[in-house]
């Protein structure tokens, strides 16, 4: 049997070494069926790189995928100096960095005291944070509104902040979960002999051995905190604490009519994501696997 | 070893912090949903006890049961559109060379948020200067229409972004399933003489049975809280026929201030997303687990 080829497409016993072309032609034919999936779910986004780098005459004139003369960076210029997409931009760094920080130390206190330690409870702790898994954000959303108007939290970051950690923190813990249970027992053993307070087993010892982990759900957190909106949306109303998504939606009011700017506020919201899974990009689809659950 | 580690001052403070988060902002919350859908209430004043006033009204709300329609819809939509992101997991999944550079590549999409995504669609399907008219009117249609004005045909073009936005999340889980198949399982059926086919589809997909049944869960549940892309791509519109359960909600409490019937729709949400999760892990559990040897 030969097996040169990279598909192993079989050789039938009874046709056998005849439906060799046969076997090329699926071939190719699987390729083609996967690379037009590909262009599909790229071409949208060369479109929009390349109008964002294109003026409205250039946009309704020219051809959509044609390369403009010149590439007009001054949409990007113009969209980060005078609006407030840098101020929308800042914000959304470090309502995520923040909000991701707390999510995965809580998730890892939590799932370090529900895997690793021995107290009464522990399985409705853990029912509680599964359950939470199930739950629509949009039917939470009227009584937060209007506890967070009672806290005098609307208009706050800390609305928005708190509301992050609290609905991914589900998610975080069941990623964390599988990983807990199978890190051997021995460990602490040898801990508590050397005389090691809990405190110290956890931050000194079971946290750094986590980190693989921790960063494939710190990676899946940014993801869905960067890109949040309802809670924007709804908690916050001045500039000021507007994160990306919410400004670029407000944003674009005001460029109706400039494709160009448009484009360029667009690419500005997704490129730190783009950015982080050309770099990351293996731990972000073990970590969307992992958090699978979550639709 | 015991003792320390069974310190329960140490369990409570570790736990504590996220348990008191997830109880006040989701469960209490989900609670007092149910609750103020049984007032009369702006937000702001106060609140007059109706009974079951709002959720008999909702029982009779034309435009509410419109939006549920448009619901399902659309997670009938997403549940079929399964088979197809199954059958390029299967492909992907046989011995091409490059599949992990096409899997991420699928997969860009799902990392953006919906509010890109539906800024760049709005532009897609602008009537005169979209990509997807000029297109068309190349290609000889002289009258292309105006997708996301036109009411028969609105839903459907909404649809099209949430295919292109979850390709790559339904076919990474479908793909790892099918990686996760033993190769001796496939090789001894190849020895058996089993076609490509047959192996698909008496070896790999029984065997990867329990994943599918969770990706149907995850795209009906996940439709049914459908919200971002439709509240900035139509807002509902035209005229309610793109409106959802979700966008229902947000605009009787957010826009029309009547809290209290548009928590009755958010509970009548959660209610749903409960019922439809737990009658479809129902229907589709397995009597016995799949075993690989």
């Amino acid at each position: 049997m030969k097996t040169d080829t990279a598909v192993r497409l079989p050789v039938h016993p009874e046709t056998g070494q005849g439906s060799e072309w046969l076997r090329r032609l699926g071939y190719v034919l699987l390729y083609v069926l996967l690379s037009l999936v590909a262009v599909l779910q790229i071409l949208p986004l060369i479109w929009l790189l390349l109008f964002s780098l294109k003026n409205n005459q250039e946009v309704f004139d020219m051809a959509p995928f044609a390369l403009p003369a010149t590439p007009r960076w001054e949409n990007y210029v113009k969209v980060w100096t005078e609006g407030n997409i840098s101020l929308y931009f800042f914000n959304s760094v470090w309502v995520t960095v923040v909000s991701v920080v707390f999510t995965v130390l809580f998730a890892s206190l939590v799932t370090f005291a529900i895997t690793r330690m021995r107290w009464k409870g522990r399985s409705l702790v853990l029912g509680l944070f599964m359950v939470g898994l199930m739950i629509p954000v949009h039917s939470t959303l009227i009584p937060l509104f209007s506890l967070f108007l009672k806290l005098h939290l609307t208009d706050h970051p800390l609305s928005v902040i708190l509301s992050y950690i609290a609905f991914n923190m589900p998610i975080t813990i069941m990623i964390l979960l599988g990983f807990y249970y199978a890190l051997p027992r021995e460990v602490e053993e040898a801990a508590v002999m050397d005389g090691c307070s809990v405190n110290r087993i956890f931050f000194r010892i079971v946290l750094p051995m986590t980190a693989s982990v921790i960063a494939t759900t710190a990676i899946i957190n940014m993801i869905y905190d960067w890109n949040e909106f309802i809670f924007v949306n709804t908690f916050i109303s001045s500039d000021a604490y507007k994160t990306l998504t919410v400004g670029v939606q407000n944003f674009i009011g005001q460029y109706t009519t400039d494709w160009g700017a448009i484009g360029a506020t667009l690419m500005i919201s997704i490129l730190p994501i783009l950015i982080a899974f050309l770099v990351l990009s293996e731990r972000i689809v073990e970590g969307i696997a992992a958090g699978s659950v979550k639709g | 070893m015991d003792k320390v580690m069974s310190n329960r001052l140490v369990a409570a403070l570790y736990v504590l912090p996220a348990l008191l988060l997830l109880l006040v902002l989701v469960y209490i919350p989900i609670v007092l949903t149910g609750y103020y859908g049984l007032m009369q209430w702006d937000g702001i004043g106060a609140m007059t006890f109706i009974g079951l006033d709002n959720y008999a009204r909702l029982i009779q709300d034309s435009t509410f049961w419109q939006s549920a329609n448009h619901t399902f819809l659309l997670a009938l939509f997403s549940a079929l559109s399964l088979i197809g992101y199954l059958m390029i997991a299967l492909v992907l999944s046989g011995k091409i060379k490059g599949a992990n550079v096409f899997r991420k590549i699928y997969l860009i999409p799902m990392l953006l948020s919906s509010v890109a995504i539906a800024q760049l669609w709005l532009k897609i399907y602008h009537p005169s200067n979209g990509v997807l008219n000029t297109f068309l009117e190349a290609i000889g249609f002289s009258n292309p229409p105006a997708w996301l004005a036109e009411p028969s045909l609105v839903l459907y073009a909404l649809f099209v972004p949430i295919l292109w936005q979850y390709a790559g999340f339904y076919i990474l889980i479908y793909y790892a399933a099918l990686k996760n198949i033993p190769e001796s399982l496939v090789e001894a059926a190849r020895i058996d003489g089993a076609n490509p086919w047959q192996i698909a589809f008496r070896i790999k997909l029984p065997l990867i049975t329990e994943v599918i049944k969770v990706t149907v869960v995850l795209a009906v549940v996940g439709s049914l809280k459908y919200f971002d892309l439709i509240y900035v791509m139509t807002d509902g519109g035209p005229n309610g026929s793109s409106e959802v359960m979700a966008s229902y909600m947000y605009r009787q409490a957010f826009r029309s201030f009547d809290f209290g019937y548009g928590s009755a729709v958010g509970f009548f949400l959660l209610l749903i997303c409960l019922v439809v999760t737990w009658l479809l892990r129902k229907v589709t559990a397995s009597k016995e687990p799949i075993q690989y040897s």
